[in-house]
């Protein structure tokens, strides 16, 4: 190859991957402009110390999940913004850093050390995959720092230095599947996204279907980012199962839902129970290839509390009406908050401290009152069962009334003792 | 003065070398842990893991002209022989259970899969990391270059092989631990990696390692070997009628790169704590490149200064910038590529002639003292 060839090689694969990262930097940028500015003043005055508490921020905010996680980073903002309103915390104000995890797993291990040994921060907010989580897991744990994580999650983990604001399994996925059964589901076809959180929840799946008399027709996987579900779809079609249960992540479900929908399969026909589609997702699929399909979360921007219309209204303002609020954005928005309170409680930011504060601690969220359990640090949370309405809003059709005790290992389940 | 002007002679020759090593040495093992903090001092452990692959891709590429875009492949089987290796030492030492690593737990996994059974003994697992991607990289080469597939098409089959090992990690979550990889290590070799000190002393560990394989490479690349390599990058053909076999020559080249990237991957292990397939996949493997591009990728000591700069770059640019980052790497890249073809090294080299030329002019304006000084 002569040296001309390669520098020009060299200059479209240079090209392709600047490409690359304008275009996922592209859904986020927008919204990124405010809070970008808040960041980097922040980090400009790192050292002041004295009078505010800094926290950390460690969202993706470049790669395949910054469409996600940036609005996690929005909620959050939007709480620290309301507690410093009303006086901060211990008097003091609370500073965020901002760092991006950059959808890359050892990027968020590299930038947790950083806001613990170079920015000293008094608590973390962070992650969106399990994969982030578990990168981050052992830097928490080694430094003895704390890590507040806003998403649902496969369970099975128990950090002593992890607070899980999102709900683990008994708090979506069991209770999704009973809903499936109350409505006549005896067959079930699982469809998720190669990684870790759908092969766990569905080794669980196929454990509680086993004792619920429930026929598993089928178990697929595709990789992250795959959009070609004509396969997929004609195997449904043949197995024909009663439901379908879905734990495809992120850009996906728009090509599956709109290929079904294509491919002429109703909600009637066979619904399909999502647990990682949420009203910004709907927004993306578009309500209408999604209509009917049911979802199970904690919370819906259509939660009726007092606290959530304050909630959703604080967020319009603060970032414009045609943004939505969803699940794991609430979960960010009250970790700020319970991290506050803690630290209250506790007349001090001491980790150790604040995990002991932090015990049994109640907080009325959006989705009304949530409590950190005793033992294991996760939210006692109410589980939701929700139809998607034309609108791209999504209807609650089942709660379960009550917080539910998060149970990560699922020991009070009998058919879950082989797990 | 004999000995200073053997110290310092005025060429390039071999005394100019040494010194030049020897103050790179002492800057990695003296002076960097000197000013730098446990947590920068362990960055830095991280981007030289990054430039011995660096090292690699700069003498399979810019010497011996085989464009390896897939060296995530070997950086991975390197990385992964390490860390089943260190996960096992932990597992053995759990109280009760299975004794089995963590991810195999959640993922229903019961007993130890066979492929991890050898990974128990330490010999193995360190054999593994280098020998594991030179015998794939030698295998893969012989039957590549046998065929005589070079240019583009050798890029895109190296690359495919990294995609193709990419999709069968995430696949085999019981085996491999699926997206999230291989995380959560304690220690290393009866090192604490939670203990400060023991992280001190790995880094320098690591500077070892750096400058040990970097003095291989060198001297490989000087050797006899190291002629053959670049005349058959340069004309193949001709080195074929000359008898030689082309086929042998760059297989060897190929398979050090391979060897130097499985043993980077190694050392990531402990140093970063994680070692996943985010890291290998098409991306990161074109970043290898790009690092090798920006250095200078017929010069081994800037391929290898390249990786440490881009390294320490996106570290210092996310930090300032966490939102546009990308951006500004991005327009380094272009930068470079546009403007210095031969990347860094062309730009030290055109800065030493034009700094020579001066000098000389400025020689030639007062020759009589120096004519005088010759004659006496």
């Amino acid at each position: 190859m002569t040296r001309l060839g390669v520098t020009r090689l060299l200059a479209i694969l240079a090209a392709a991957i600047l490409a690359a990262a304008a275009i996922a930097g592209c859904g986020s940028s927008s919204s990124e402009s405010d809070a970008a500015d808040t960041g980097a003043s922040t980090s400009a005055s790192a050292d002041s110390g004295g009078d505010a508490i800094k926290v950390g921020i460690l969202h993706s905010l470049s790669g395949t999940m910054a469409i996600s996680e940036v609005t996690v980073r929005d909620s959050e903002l939007l709480a620290i913004d309301e507690i410093n309103r009303s006086g901060g915390v211990l008097g003091k104000q609370i500073e965020p850093v901002i760092e991006d995890g950059a959808s890359d797993w050892p990027t968020f291990a590299e930038k947790a050390q950083k806001l613990i040994s170079e920015d000293r921060v008094a608590a973390t907010f962070g992650g969106w995959t399990s994969a982030s989580r578990k990168a981050m897991l052992p830097v928490f744990e080694s430094n003895r720092a704390l890590l507040f994580y806003p998403v649902q999650y496969e369970g099975l983990e128990q950090s002593p230095y992890i607070f899980y604001s999102g709900a683990t399994t008994n708090q979506q996925i069991i209770p999704g599947l009973e809903y499936l059964k109350e409505q006549g589901a005896r067959s079930l076809f699982l469809v998720g996204s190669d990684y870790v959180f759908p092969r766990t929840a569905n080794k669980e799946i196929k454990a509680w279907a086993r004792a619920n008399d429930v026929e598993i027709l089928g178990e697929e996987y595709t990789p992250l980012g795959h959009t070609e579900y004509g396969t997929l779809i004609s195997k449904l079609q043949e197995a024909r199962p009663d439901a379908v249960f879905n734990t495809l992540n992120g850009d996906s479900n728009v090509a599956f839902f709109k290929q079904l929908k294509g491919a002429g399969v109703s909600a009637r026909d066979m619904p399909v129970m999502s647990v990682s589609v949420a009203e910004e997702e709907v927004a993306g699929i578009g309500p209408e290839n999604i209509a009917g399909h049911p979802v199970a979360w904690n919370y819906y921007q259509t939660t009726d509390t007092p606290e959530n219309r304050r909630f959703v209204r604080a967020f319009k303002d603060r970032y414009g009406a045609d943004r939505v609020t969803s699940d794991p954005m609430e979960a960010g928005y009250v970790q700020v908050h319970i991290w506050a309170k803690a630290v209250e409680k506790a007349g001090s930011t001491d980790p150790e401290k604040v995990k002991e504060a932090a015990r049994g601690l109640t907080f009325d969220a959006p989705e009304g009152r949530v409590r950190v359990d005793d033992v294991n640090q996760h939210l006692y949370k109410t589980a939701r069962i929700g139809v998607i309405e034309p609108d791209g809003q999504i209807r609650e059709v089942w709660s379960s009334g009550r917080p539910i005790a998060p149970d990560p290992y699922l020991r009070t389940y009998d058919w879950a003792s082989g797990l | 003065m004999a000995t200073m002007a053997k110290l310092f002679p005025a060429g390039s020759g071999r005394g100019a070398f040494l010194v030049r090593f020897t103050l790179a040495a002492a800057a990695l093992l003296l002076v960097a842990p000197a000013l730098l903090n446990d947590f920068r001092l362990n960055l830095l452990a991280r981007y030289l893991c990054l430039a011995i692959i660096a090292v690699g891709i700069g003498l399979a590429w810019g010497q011996g002209g085989m464009l390896v875009l897939g060296q995530g492949l070997f950086f991975g089987l390197g990385g992964y022989a390490m860390g089943m290796h260190m996960k096992l030492e932990e597992a053995a030492a759990l109280p009760s259970g299975p004794q089995l690593p963590d991810f195999m737990t959640w993922s229903g996994v019961e007993s130890l899969p066979w492929l991890w059974v050898p990974f128990r003994s330490a010999a193995f697992a360190i054999a593994a990391c280098v020998l594991v991607p030179m015998i794939v990289a030698a295998v893969l080469g012989t039957l590549i270059f046998r065929q005589r597939v070079r240019g583009a098409y050798f890029a895109i089959l190296s690359q495919a092989m990294a995609a193709a090992f990419v999709i069968v990690l995430i696949g085999q979550q019981g085996l491999t631990g699926g997206t999230n990889g291989l995380t959560n290590f304690r220690s290393f070799f009866g090192l604490q990696l939670s203990n400060p000190d023991d992280k001190r002393l790995l880094y320098l560990f690591v500077a070892v390692v750096f400058l040990a394989v970097f003095l291989i490479a060198r001297q490989l690349v000087r050797s006899r070997y190291g002629k053959v390599l670049v005349a058959c990058r340069d004309a193949e053909d001709r080195v074929r009628f000359l008898g030689y076999d082309p086929t042998r020559v760059k297989v060897l080249a190929y398979a050090g790169a391979a060897g130097m990237a499985g043993l980077a991957g190694a050392l990531y292990v402990p140093v970063v704590g994680i070692m996943s397939p985010a890291l290998l996949g098409i991306v990161p493997s074109i970043e290898m490149v790009i690092w090798v591009a920006l250095g200078g990728r017929t010069v081994l000591a800037w391929a290898a200064a390249g990786a440490i700069i881009v390294g320490w770059a996106r570290t210092d640019l996310s930090e300032r910038f966490p939102s546009g980052w990308l951006y500004a790497q991005g327009a380094l890249f272009i930068i470079v590529i546009a403007f210095a073809p031969k990347g860094l090294a062309g730009v030290s080299e055109e800065l030493q002639r034009r700094v020579r030329s001066l000098l000389s002019r400025r020689r030639s304006e007062t020759p009589a003292p120096e004519r005088v000084k010759v004659a006496a």
